[in-house]
């Protein structure tokens, strides 16, 4: 069984006097124990509702949640907001996008880091302390004694996130949910950054879900990959699969568009036509079917299943006409 | 992305309804929906019907002291098919002097408003379009003025220009002006940075242009929510400003503040003569403030929509 | 095409610091500090760097946006900074700008046909009201808008349609040189090569020279002629783009282009990071001699800390790949190893 499985989990948003907005049109993917699962799409594909709606930090009024989302075997969505307290932080941890703003500005990182320690190990004061010292120093923090009482502001955005990076790990959960953790960073940083999450992830053998819209990142971390679109998984594929063979339209639109620092001379970009906006509920088709360079007229009707055996095992995609091989 | 960014986002203008619709139609249909701005226009609308169509719907003519016959020393007479709310101590028709109370409070009011917002807003486009030494000197004028308290700086004025309407205009505007200087010059300090405006001087827009055309235009909003919190307040310092006797000499006058004045002297044989003044003072305050406020959720567009 | 259109010198931007009751100037934030450059027409030129290089500075200095505190920017042939107030806003005509963000570089209050006539109007373009109206749609079109954009107000458009209005603003009053400051990255990814089609298009067919200003590596590669590579205020290596990425030889340069992520899973699990110590110096405060010494892996105890490298041509290499590096041939000919770099931010 996976550490976590996600099941036809649908997000809704009503807003007071307006329309409902369907964030999350039935997403579905699982996450075994110590494995790093990405999860791509642009903006408006519902990655970072997901993972909020994983780890229960949805709003209360306007949100409507359906679906399953079992970690461990249990439900998280039927929780309470107590039980689901308790399990945040111990059971599940996020790393969030912006460090400066997802730190607490005006207390210090030890405090920061203690205050996680105490609340889920119940430990005393001196001995979280150390464990706080520990932890930024696991991270990659120099003089980790003294940093723990600086602020947030005194340091870095790589350092900032790295402290985010210990928060998460200090009560070692089994999955970490890492949303953009490294977009806001300079390349450099962002490497670093991202080679310390997955080493300490696979060091403890935390599970780890990595959201992002950079394929490249993708290629450089996870196992399994899902590709969102509109609301739903498009694709879900092993990497090395994914990226030797995409199926769905969708990805290897992106494949083809994105541009590559090892890309040889003259090589031309091919855009995908449209935005995210000229979209086709899923209800009535593929969504993705208006940008689609092959869509017809079996792409605009019906729900269209994620399938594919055919594709290789573990290897599905959500298309009608998937791509061949080598193209 | 935190919960808030997510949500935060606004759904494309065709999904919410509002295609096709500049800012000002956007901010408009946000109002109408907001229950407590409603009730706030309906209670400025009407505050403003009354005080506009004063003659047509008063019974009598305002202070004249007609009936001063029958008010004696220990009573005033109450309501009776004459005089719909009875008389004031002057023996002048109550009704009638709540009615015209509100006109002397719009006019009184509006004008100081617009007299404190245009001085402070010359002083803060000035400050904030100039900058530099001007800006510093502005400011510095403007701090003094902030330093006085509202009432007491609308005191002093009042008392230097003598009793009547116009002085008390003319004070309580000296309390607003400094604030509707910070305002302007804030907006557009804080829009010199945006990269809107740099745009328009590459484009090779002149200053005053940016200016004038652009920057004054975007901070509208803040300035109308400004004004008509200021008008709230306003209605509040002329009925002070009478009670403490700056004003109008003549002590019957039809103005709320003045006949809440003159209640003290019959308020345990007439307690009415207080409380319906009172009343219309605070609920013209209230209904000003709550449109006020609707109007900033209106303007701002991240307020939920 | 050997005509060089933008020809920077030496340009430097300093911002002082303040500091006291009486507002003494105690130092200065050298942001840009002593860059040259020349863009010949009909090219593009790709500036590229980390947050904090200087690369948006310069950008906006090159275009009078921020007044330059020494050095000199020459617009064909034109001292632009020489120029007075009224000369200067005339020739702006000449120089456009593209921004980042679409949305807060458009004034909310205006539809797309008002803010794209409005400087026709303000440059006393010939034809009055109505051609300048047909000259918006035809640029409407142009960059791919619908034809009832134009009524539209910004925040009517998804992103990459704004990024259009935006492109079309610049180029409607028929500039010669675009600087675009990160054209694309605040735009989805499958918009981004829209955008950046768009403007390849566009070059060819108006014959515009672009200076492009990005932090990534790919999309500058991608769209740029020459590229060069920023560091705290000062180029470290300038070079043809193929040459540049296939072999850096500038230690930074070689940083950044191993940190870049490449969506491919065989090349990332071969690639091989070099890793830099340290954090960014303050620009108040650069290191003394070459300001990348305290981050490089290839420090020397000699020279590096005494003596600024300048861009010099290298053996081995054509004459327009220029490295600001002492040891450049040393460390690319592996005379000169890197030192075990511990990771830290």
């Amino acid at each position: 069984m996976s550490l976590l499985e996600v099941e036809d989990l649908r997000v809704r948003f009503s807003r007071k006097g307006g329309p409902t907005t369907t964030a999350v049109d039935g997403v579905s993917f699982s996450v075994d124990a110590g494995e790093v699962v990405g999860l791509v799409g642009e903006s408006g594909c519902g990655k970072s509702v997901t993972s909020l709606a994983v780890m229960g930090l949805l709003p209360r009024r306007g949100t409507t949640v359906t679906g399953s989302v079992r970690f461990d075997g249990t439900d998280l969505l039927t929780l309470s907001p107590g039980q689901l307290a308790r399990r945040r932080g111990s059971d599940l941890a996020m790393v969030f996008q912006d460090p400066m703003t997802s730190l607490n500005p005006v207390l210090t990182l030890g405090r920061q880091l203690t205050e996680v320690l105490r609340t889920h190990t119940g430990m005393n004061r001196s001995a979280a302390k150390k464990e706080a010292v520990e932890l930024l120093g696991r991270v990659g923090i120099p003089d980790p004694r003294r940093r723990a009482g600086e602020y947030p502001h005194q340091l870095s955005g790589g350092m900032r996130q790295r402290v985010l990076i210990a928060i998460a790990l200090a009560c070692t959960p089994r999955l970490i949910i890492a949303d953009e953790p490294t977009t806001a960073l300079d390349v450099t940083i962002q490497a670093q950054v991202l080679d310390l999450l997955t080493a300490l992830v696979r060091e403890s053998g935390t599970a780890m879900v990595l959201i992002t819209h950079d394929l490249g990142v993708v290629a450089g971390t996870c196992d399994r990959v899902n590709v969102l679109y509109a609301g739903r998984v498009v694709e879900q594929a092993g990497k090395r699969e994914l990226f030797a063979e995409p199926r769905h339209r969708y990805t290897t639109g992106l494949l083809n568009a994105v541009p590559r620092v090892d890309a040889p001379e003259g090589t031309a970009l091919q855009p995908v036509p449209g935005s995210v906006r000229d979209l086709l509920p899923w209800a009535q088709g593929c969504a993705f079917s208006p940008r689609c360079g092959v869509a017809d007229e079996g792409c605009r009707s019906g729900e269209i299943a994620l399938s594919g055996s055919e594709h290789g095992a573990g290897h599905r995609a959500r298309c009608v006409h998937p791509a061949e091989v080598g193209v | 992305m935190s919960a808030v960014d997510v949500l935060g986002t606004p759904a494309p203008a065709e999904a919410t309804g509002e295609a096709g619709a500049g800012p000002w139609l956007s901010a408009w249909r946000r109002l109408r929906r907001n229950p407590s701005g409603i009730v706030g226009a309906v209670i400025v609308l009407v505050f403003v019907l009354v005080a506009i169509a004063a003659p047509l719907l008063a019974p009598y003519r305002p202070a004249t002291s007609e009936w001063f016959g029958e008010v004696t020393p220990t009573t005033v007479p109450g309501p009776s098919d004459e005089h719909l709310l009875g008389l004031d101590s002057f023996g002048s028709d109550l009704l009638t002097q709540l009615i015209y109370g509100a006109r002397s409070s719009l006019v009184i009011g509006v004008v100081s408003t617009a007299i404190g917002l245009a001085a402070g807003a010359v002083l803060g486009i000035l400050a904030g379009g100039i900058g530099g030494k001007v800006d510093t000197i502005v400011m510095r004028v403007v701090d003094v003025l902030l330093s006085i308290p509202a009432l007491l700086l609308a005191v002093s004025v009042a008392a230097l220009l003598g009793r009547g309407s116009f002085s008390i205009m003319l004070a309580i505007s000296a309390a607003q002006v400094p604030i509707f200087a910070r305002l302007l010059r804030a907006s557009l300090l804080a829009q010199r940075g945006q990269d809107y405006v740099v745009a328009l001087r590459s484009l090779g827009l002149r200053q005053r242009r940016i200016v004038v055309g652009h920057m004054l235009p975007n901070s509208l909003g803040p300035v109308l929510v400004q004004a008509t919190l200021t008008l709230a307040t306003a209605v509040i310092e002329v009925a002070a400003l009478s009670f403490l006797g700056l004003g109008d000499p003549n002590p019957a006058v039809a103005e709320w503040g003045r006949m809440l004045v003159t209640a003290q002297d019959r308020l345990d044989q007439a307690p009415h003569l207080a409380l319906y003044p009172g009343i219309a003072i605070a609920i013209t305050a209230l209904g000003f403030t709550l449109l006020g406020e609707a109007l900033r959720e209106a303007l701002d567009p991240r307020s939920s929509r | 095409m050997n005509d060089v259109l933008l020809s920077v010198r030496d340009l430097a931007v300093h911002y002082p610091i303040r500091s006291g009751i009486l507002q003494r100037t105690v130092g200065a934030v050298k942001a840009v500090d002593g860059v040259s450059l020349e863009v010949p027409r009909g090219t593009t030129y790709g500036l590229v760097g980390e947050s904090g290089c200087g690369k948006s500075t310069l950008g906006r200095a090159v275009l009078r946006l921020s007044e330059p505190t020494a050095g000199s920017v020459h617009i064909g042939g034109q001292d632009l900074l020489a120029l007075r107030p009224e000369a200067l806003r005339r020739e702006r005509r000449r120089l456009q700008m593209v921004f980042q963000d679409p949305l807060a570089s458009l004034d909310p209050r205006q539809t797309v046909e008002s803010a794209l006539t409005e400087p026709m109007a303000v440059h006393g373009l010939p034809g009055g009201p109505s051609a300048w109206r047909t000259r918006v749609r035809g640029l409407l079109d142009r960059v791919g808008l619908p034809s009832n954009a134009g009524s539209k107000y910004p925040h009517e458009f998804s992103g990459g349609q704004r990024q259009r209005v935006g492109i079309a603003r610049a180029l409607v009053l028929d500039p010669e040189l675009l600087v675009a400051d990160e054209p694309v990255s605040a735009l989805d990814v499958s918009v981004q090569a829209q955008v950046l089609v768009l403007l390849e298009e566009l070059q060819r067919d108006l014959g515009l020279t672009y200076l492009v200003i990005a932090h990534d590596l790919a999309v500058v590669k991608h769209v740029s002629t020459t590229v060069g590579v920023m560091y705290l205020g000062g180029l470290v290596e300038e070079g043809p783009s193929g040459p540049l990425y296939a072999r850096p030889l500038h230690p930074y340069t070689r940083a950044l282009l191993s940190a870049a992520p490449v969506p491919d899973p065989v090349a990332e699990a071969k690639r091989e990071r070099i890793l830099l110590t340290g954090d960014l110096p303050s620009p108040a405060d650069p290191p003394s001699g070459c300001r990348f010494r305290t981050r490089c892996p290839w420090v020397q105890p000699t020279r590096c800390h005494e003596e600024r490298p300048q861009l010099r041509v290298v053996d081995g290499h054509t004459a327009d790949q220029k490295v600001a590096c002492h040891f450049a041939e040393d460390i690319e000919a592996g005379r000169i190893l890197p030192r075990e770099v511990a990771p830290a931010a």
